[in-house]
């Protein structure tokens, strides 16, 4: 008779011969190999399926009982928070998800920048991810205005109305994606679709796809080195270690756990964090002729609400607003094309020099600042603050075929340190 | 480098608040205490007497707030709701017409279930409601220092008493800048302020009709208290029940990672 393992063997030799369930899971886990030194910043990506996961979950949930009417949605939230059976957690766990997932997205995307993630051969990898912070910000965006809050309505009206300073078709644009003349019950019931229909479905694939890319050339490292340039006898690298179990247990586990440490802290105990998750004016249902005091974005947007308001005066016959518009693409667009700025021959900051260093860390503090202003007033002194910060964000991007080239970078490794 | 993680969580979590009311009139801190089950009790008590009939509780619940402040049903429907035909498991509705408030206010008059959240806080409610004063060239001849020709009368000025804008007695202030008090009395010495000096020391520009109010300043200011601490409650309902889950969960996780991170500890041990 055959033994539970034999009976085990054979159920999966059958639907091997049919579906590659074996194969992909070795592929993809028990014999993906991942450079052994990875350190703290590489938990991020888990991080963000984990998030990820979160918002689908949640988001399911809160679909059953939220109402995608102008007359109904605010209510209903607060039907969510008050009569569903721990409705309060559901919507909690996915407005701080919100803020998390942006959290670790730029935290993912500044190590990538850190450590030349980008570089050839993962110039896809880096695009796929800039396409999912895309589809993410549209996703943020979407969600933001379904609470029917006045801050939603507003920062709602304030972002479509930017549509309408594209010269010749701009207004008929505003009007076409609000389907309205004003931000109405229309515009929320399109937004509800493309939050939890379509931008979801996007996200799923591009997150897919950039999976399936890193897999296929393999994870960098904060050396930058190659590891499958040294492989032993059965073509293993001799610096990487399988995926699974040594990464998803040993350093994965660890990080998610203090990340929900902190998750549930600011979920529990802070959940519209002093204003900043939550906004204020939030608690008070869309009021088209009441405008909050200060119109302000979420935070994970106002690096870039600020450049879009440093543009302070018309050119070339077209607005300051226009200009303000293509700014804000323009801080988002150039993203893209980073792998094919960077001119060094090293990947990782260790190895580069000072000015890659220094130019970094003016992008990080200039984005920090950025981040700031556009959660306060604008004065004349913080518009030209915004427009210094603005300009070292892009020469950050600009310079960069020029700094990493001539700078004199430290000799690389023959294997990974650490 | 855990550190550095410790340290970005942090900035995240504690961000500073910048978004705050838009009145500059100091408003005074108010601590709301949940676990006064009495206090809230008296709020809910003041809030049907007196704000109920122009403001509703509109995503608020009879039968919920029965529960959560430790009413019996049976007692709750007997003195808190007025209209025989509501049930308890009813939303605290009431039963003013938008537009007809609005001819009456110029503006309807808001529901207040969130209202701290709104403000960001308690703060502004408890100041608000202690700082009417008479002004005669308005409509319901008070205004108010913290929401300037607010289209609201000083429903609770029986309580409260007058006051009008002046000059009150407020302790002298020492060239060191500490305020004199008699060595022998321990009293404060005084002297007379008016209008924005009092501001700028931190008074309320406001002085009471002596006599004019049924509540002494400290019974009013009780009253008030437990009125923004009931509203304080509807804000979130849940917030108890959510801060004493969290502390689980969190010790919890925190229980879970020690193993975590031991269980991880052996499997780096493998190839580092």
């Amino acid at each position: 008779m055959a033994t539970i393992q034999e009976s085990f063997k054979n159920m999966m030799d059958w639907v091997d011969d049919r579906l590659p369930v074996t194969h992909t899971y070795e592929k993809h886990m028990s014999k993906y190999y991942a450079p052994k030194n990875f350190n703290f910043w590489y938990i991020f990506g888990v991080l963000a399926t984990v998030v990820l996961v979160n918002q689908l979950l949640t988001g399911i949930w809160l679909t059953m009982s939220y109402v995608p009417t102008g007359e109904g949605a605010f209510a209903s939230v607060e039907y969510i928070m008050r009569d569903v059976d721990y409705g309060w957690i559901l919507r909690y766990m996915h407005s701080t998800g919100a803020s998390a997932f942006f959290v670790v997205v730029y935290l993912h995307m500044f190590r990538g920048l850190m450590y030349g993630s980008y570089k050839k051969p993962r110039e896809l990898i880096w695009v796929l991810g800039m396409l999912i912070y895309l589809a993410l910000m549209a996703e943020g965006f979407f969600g933001y205005l379904l609470p029917w809050g006045n801050m939603s309505y507003w920062g709602a009206q304030v972002i479509v109305s930017l549509a309408g300073a594209i010269p010749v078709v701009g207004e008929e644009l505003a009007v076409w994606v609000r389907g309205d003349f004003n931000m109405s019950g229309v515009t929320l019931n399109r937004f509800f679709a493309l939050h939890v229909v379509l931008v979801p479905l996007v996200l799923l694939v591009l997150v897919f796809l950039h999976i399936l890319a890193l897999h296929e050339v393999g994870s960098n490292n904060p050396d930058g080195v190659e590891i499958k340039d040294k492989v032993d006898d059965n073509g293993k690298p001799l610096d990487g270690v399988p995926f699974h179990p040594y990464y998803t247990i040993g350093h994965d586990l660890p990080g998610i756990v203090l990340f929900l440490i902190i998750f549930c802290a600011v979920m529990f105990f802070y959940p519209d964090g002093g204003g900043y998750l939550i906004e204020h004016p939030n608690y008070e249902p869309a009021d088209p002729l009441k405008t909050p005091d200060l119109i302000a974005p979420v935070w994970y947007y106002t690096p870039f609400y600020s450049m879009l308001r440093a543009a302070t005066f018309p050119l070339f016959g077209l607005t300051a607003k226009f200009w303000g518009l293509v700014v804000m693409a323009g801080a988002i667009a150039i993203l893209f094309v980073v792998p094919w700025l960077d001119r060094s021959p090293v990947r990782s900051m260790r190895y580069k020099g000072l000015p890659s260093k220094i130019m970094l860390a003016l992008f990080v503090i200039s984005f920090f600042i950025l981040g700031y202003l556009g959660t306060v007033h604008p004065t004349p002194g913080r518009t030209i603050l915004a427009q210094v910060c603005t300009a070292v964000y892009f020469a950050y991007f600009l310079l960069m075929p020029w700094y990493t080239s001539v700078e004199k970078t430290k000799p690389v490794p023959e294997r990974v340190t650490g | 480098m855990m550190r550095v993680f410790l340290v970005l969580m942090a900035s995240w979590l504690f961000a500073p608040v910048v978004m705050g009311a838009s009145s500059t009139y100091p408003l005074d801190p108010m601590a709301p205490d949940l676990n006064d089950k009495a206090s809230l009790q008296r709020g809910l008590q003041t809030f049907m007497n007196y704000c109920f009939g122009c403001h509703s509780l509109q995503y608020q619940r009879y039968k919920r707030t029965a529960e959560d402040l430790g009413i019996p049903e049976d007692l709750m429907l007997e003195h808190i709701v007025f209209d025989p035909d509501v049930r308890i498991g009813e939303l605290m509705k009431n039963a003013m017409s938008p537009d007809a408030s609005k001819n009456w206010f110029g503006a309807p008059p808001p529901d207040l279930t969130l209202h701290t959240q709104l403000k960001g806080g308690p703060d502004w409610l408890y100041t608000y409601m202690r700082t009417f004063y008479i002004d005669e060239s308005r409509p319901f001849g008070v205004n108010n220092l913290v929401f300037e020709n607010v289209g609201m009368p000083h429903v609770l000025m029986d309580l409260q008493g007058i006051q009008r804008k002046g000059c009150r007695q407020i302790p002298k202030l020492a060239k060191n800048g500490g305020e004199m008090m008699d060595p022998l009395t321990h009293e404060y010495i005084t002297e007379e302020k008016c209008g924005q000096d009092l501001l700028d020391r931190g008074y309320a520009p406001l002085a009471l009709e002596e006599g004019s109010g049924k509540l002494s300043p400290e019974e009013y200011d009780q009253v008030i208290y437990d009125l923004t601490n009931f509203l304080y409650y509807t804000g979130d309902p849940s917030r108890q029940d959510r801060e004493r889950i969290g502390v689980y969960v969190i010790l919890f996780l925190a229980f879970f990672y020690v193993f975590a991170r031991l269980l991880g500890r052996e499997y780096e041990k493998e190839y580092h």
